[in-house]
């Protein structure tokens, strides 16, 4: 069953007089793992900024389910059913323990079940037994994992990653890379990865957007943009033509 | 006597007063902190909210709440206490009150010099606190109210030296209190030092008092309390500084 999770129709935002992205059409299926694929630059993270409403775009619309948001409440709420992980993974002051559970408490779960779902999501990340370790001494590929169990703690129903493994160790990247596709596979967690990673976006996607400087070329599936790709510019890209 | 000799005297004659917890002297050290104190807990609990407020609202005037606090943070103390003394002495608007030359009138004082300065500074702690942390907590459920907390968490250290900060300050400060408290004692005199138990006098305004009355070694023996109470909320503001 394919099923319109998100969906973004003429999505336009600027900086100043710069267009950062031009006319975004795309849906997002619930189940799948699709990646905004794109050089630096190319407005990956604005976008995603603009899905988890940190930024208000210059037009177009934003569907949830098929309901057009435009209320703070609908927002609040979506919010909710959300989750973001940032290229550079951010760390409360406080315990691992209290870092993982925090979508939990914000939920008013209670102490029984918290324990419960930080411990599996920490297992998920391989950190099982650090709940009380400072989560400022955590290493870079620990804080990254940590960051991750924290995102996915609370069973978001769509999940946005902005370069999860940039910046880490071929090993960090397997366990995130495997992660990711557990957690789809197993929680049916709808994923957004955005990536200028090619092969990456090989190992892991089921579909693929490509974004070039703000718009975006081509979306189909993975097969299909590696193998036959409709576009010269999505090509170039994907050979490693092109120069960025 | 030599001038070796006189300070030696002195300074013996000044720790025996403090080991023999002089009436006129702990007296006067109560008053001090009582005073001083009061001032710093009321202070902080406008300052504190007053910092979240000029943090996370917006609001008409609150560029000039900001400037206020600003300006308020090098406010000289004299200027206060005159201020505070026009205001409260029986033919002044607020003469009704009789808080003139009262404990009352030296912490309504203190409240104003110290209020600025745990505002100042707990407003520079929260702005310490990195943006992607606050959007974080967006991206986990959170909502505002949830943001403030965190916030307060991951600020908690600089929050807590800016109130140490102000009652350093308050403990130190003579000018304000000196005008509208009157540094009065009870008449009479306990064993022939000094005067009576203090009433509205305290370290600062004893040891102008003291000295100008030459009696040296009571001014010496309030004067290294004075020091050895600063020295300590000194050591904890830097304990606390260590902990972030
Ligand atoms: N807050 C901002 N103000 C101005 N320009 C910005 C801002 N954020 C991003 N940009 C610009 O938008 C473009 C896209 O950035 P970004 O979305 O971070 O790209 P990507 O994540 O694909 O590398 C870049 O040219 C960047 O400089
Ligand atoms: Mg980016």
């Amino acid at each position: 069953m394919v099923e319109d999770l998100f969906r973004i129709e003429n999505l336009s935002m600027s900086f100043g007089d710069k267009k950062i992205l031009k006319n975004i059409n795309l849906v997002i299926h619930r189940g799948e793992i699709f990646a905004l694929m794109g050089p630096s630059g190319a407005g990956k993270t604005t976008l995603l900024r603009i899905l988890n409403f940190f930024e208000k775009p210059a037009g177009g619309d934003l569907f949830f389910e098929g309901t057009r948001l435009s209320h703070v409440r609908e927002i609040n709420t979506v919010r909710q059913r959300m989750s973001l992980l940032f290229q550079t993974p951010t760390v409360f002051n406080t315990s691992v323990f209290n870092n993982v559970a925090y979508g939990l408490k914000v939920r008013k779960m209670d102490r029984t079940a918290i324990e419960k779902k930080v411990k599996d999501a920490l297992t998920i990340v391989g950190l099982q037994g650090k709940e009380r370790q400072k989560a400022r001494t955590l290493s870079g590929g620990e804080a990254q994992r940590m960051a991750f169990a924290r995102a996915i703690v609370y069973d978001p129903e769509i999940l946005f990653l902005d370069e999860p493994t940039t910046n880490l160790d071929p090993a960090n990247v397997a366990k995130i890379e495997e992660i990711i596709m557990q957690v789809c596979d197993e929680k049916t967690t709808t994923i957004v990865l955005a990536t200028h990673n090619i092969p990456q976006v090989k190992r892991i996607a089921n579909r693929v957007g490509l974004l070039l400087n703000g718009e975006l070329i081509e979306v189909s599936s993975k097969d299909q943009i590696f193998n036959s790709p409709s576009d010269a510019r999505a090509s170039a890209f994907i050979k490693g033509d092109m120069v960025y | 006597m030599n001038g070796a000799e006189f300070l030696y005297g002195g300074a013996v004659k000044a720790f025996e007063l403090i080991i023999n917890l002089d009436p006129y002297v702990m007296s006067i050290t109560g008053v001090s902190i009582k005073v001083s104190g009061t001032a710093t807990i009321l202070a902080a609990l406008t300052a504190i909210p007053l910092a979240f407020a000029l943090s996370f609202l917006n609001f008409r005037g609150k560029q000039g709440l900001i400037t206020l606090v600003n300006t308020g943070m090098g406010l000289p103390p004299v200027f206060v206490g005159l201020f505070i003394y026009v205001m409260l002495v029986p033919a002044g608007p607020l003469g009704f009150l009789k808080m003139i030359l009262t404990q009352e009138a030296m912490i309504l004082a203190q409240y104003i010099l110290v209020t600025p300065i745990i505002a100042g500074i707990s407003l520079a702690a929260i702005k310490a606190v990195p943006g992607p942390i606050i959007e974080t907590v967006y991206t986990l459920g959170g909502r505002e109210k949830d943001a403030v907390i965190t916030t307060l968490k991951e600020a908690k250290f600089g929050i807590i030296t800016a109130i140490l900060a102000g009652l350093g300050r308050a403990l130190a400060e003579v000018g304000a209190i000196l005008i509208v408290g009157g540094n009065i004692a009870e008449t009479g005199s306990i064993a022939g030092i000094g005067e009576g138990l203090s009433r509205t006098r305290t370290l600062t305004t004893a040891i102008v008092s003291e000295t100008s009355k030459w009696d040296i070694s009571t001014a010496l023996a309030l004067g290294i309390i004075l020091i050895s109470l600063n020295l300590s909320v000194n050591l904890l503001a830097n304990f606390f500084r260590g902990r972030d």
